[in-house]
This record gives structure tokens, sequence and C-alpha cells, in this order.
């Protein structure tokens, strides 16, 4: 019975000319594209701020949000029938996510911890106005 | 369709890790260069995803990416014990010595 559904599901979406379910497709397609604005944030911020505390907050929050979302944008696109195999390879892509949700935010917690006890001074006020009277003394 | 998206994702995607690796190459101390090494392991993953659908194998290239981004958290928890450890001896017999030095 549920084979029979099935063949006749994928009959359809064949007559129509598409392979797939259209508003996954859709929904999986505007994750992705928000996933490299997020992305994009990242790479800003590593190259424009001027600490290291900074760059690691733009670094850990932008990639953990981008990635995420870009996998499950594919994790979407991806399924193109409701078979068992397209279910399973949902069911990986969501392992991998839940795997960076939880990993990236402990290994910037962790770098942050060594950089602290290292002694890598956060950036003050002071250092800030510093820099800025250097440039303009090379100015 | 799906072909095109892919295609768009993964050369946004390259274009973008340009900057990381700019900080990678440039990076003050050796942390900056260790979390820009993270961030463009973790967008690997991605990728590998991204080329396993242009492929048409992504059951396959979802292992991969799996492994790859369990290998980059390894790597990023070892290398920032490793900097504390080594630094931080040094640091603390330097305060021992400032810290007697006060004293006396």
């Amino acid at each position: 019975m549920t084979d029979h559904s099935m063949i006749c599901l994928l009959a359809a979406a064949v007559e129509n000319g598409e392979v797939g379910f259209l508003p996954l497709k859709i929904i999986g397609f505007a994750s992705g594209v928000v996933g490299l604005i997020f992305f994009l944030g990242t790479a800003v911020g590593m190259v424009r701020f001027p600490d290291f505390y900074t760059r690691m907050h733009a670094a850990g929050k932008g990639d953990t949000l981008s990635t995420m979302l870009m996998l499950g944008g594919f994790g979407l696109v991806t399924m193109e029938d409701f078979s068992v195999g397209s279910w399973l390879l949902l069911i990986k892509i969501l392992a991998v996510i839940l795997f960076i949700y939880l990993t990236t935010p402990t290994s910037s917690h962790a770098l942050m911890r060594a950089a602290f006890e290292d002694d890598e001074m956060p950036m003050t006020e002071d250092d800030l106005k510093k820099s800025k009277r250097k440039g303009k003394r090379k100015k | 369709m799906t072909e095109w998206f892919a295609m768009v994702m993964g050369a946004g995607l390259f274009v973008l890790m340009i900057p990381i690796i700019y900080r990678i190459f440039k990076g003050p101390t050796g942390f900056d260069r260790i979390l820009g090494v993270n961030v463009i392991g973790t967008k690997t993953a991605v990728l590998l995803v991204i080329i396993g659908t242009l492929y048409g194998r992504v059951e396959m290239f979802v292992d991969f990416a799996l492994t790859y981004s369990l290998l980059n958290f390894v790597a990023a928890i070892v290398v920032s014990r490793y900097l504390n450890r080594t630094i931080s001896l040094k640091e603390m017999e330097a305060r021992e010595k400032a810290k007697g030095g006060a004293k006396a």
C-alpha cells in the first residue's frame, strides 16, 4: 500500500518535470542564503575587529549559526523523495548539525580560556585612544 | 536547480574563506591562527556536503564531513591545551620570581 502510494507520488513528481518536494527546497535555499550572510559577518569580523576576544566573538557565533543553517538547508534540498535512504541521509546531516552545535562553542571556550591564562589582555578604551593617536602621528 | 544552488554556495564559501586565510597568515598571536583554522575546518565540513551534492553521492560525503568536524574539534582542544601548558609554566616561574623580588 505504501509502496503504491509512493510510486504514484513519484510518478506525479516526474510528470510535473521536477524531482523533489518544492516547499522543502525553497526553505532549504532560503536557509542556505541566510547562512552565507552570517558567514559574511564572520569573515568581516575576523578581518576588521581589533582584538583577539572580539575576533573570537565574531568567529564563534557566526561560524556556529551559519554552519548549522547551511547544513540544514542542504539536508532539506537533498530530500528528493521520502524513501528510507533520504530519511537516513537527513538523520545523518542532523547528527552532523548536533555535533557542530556541541563542539564549536566548546572549542572556542577552550581557546578563550587558554588565551586568558596566557595573559592575552583584552583591549581597553585607553589602548584604543593610543592606537588612534599613533595613527594620526603616522599620517 | 539544486546543482546551480550548490555551485553558487560553494563559490561563495570559497570567496568568504579568503579573509580568514588572511587572518591566519597575519594574526598577531597564535590563538588568532588556530581560531581561523578552526573556522575554516568547520566550513570545510559544509563544503564536503556541497561536493557530495554535486557528485550525487551525499550519503558517502556526509560521513566524511562528520569525521572532518570531529578531527577539527580534537585539533582545537589539543592546541589550546598545548599553548596553555607550555606558556603558563613559564609565566608561573616569572610570577614567583616577581613575588620573591617584591618581598625581599
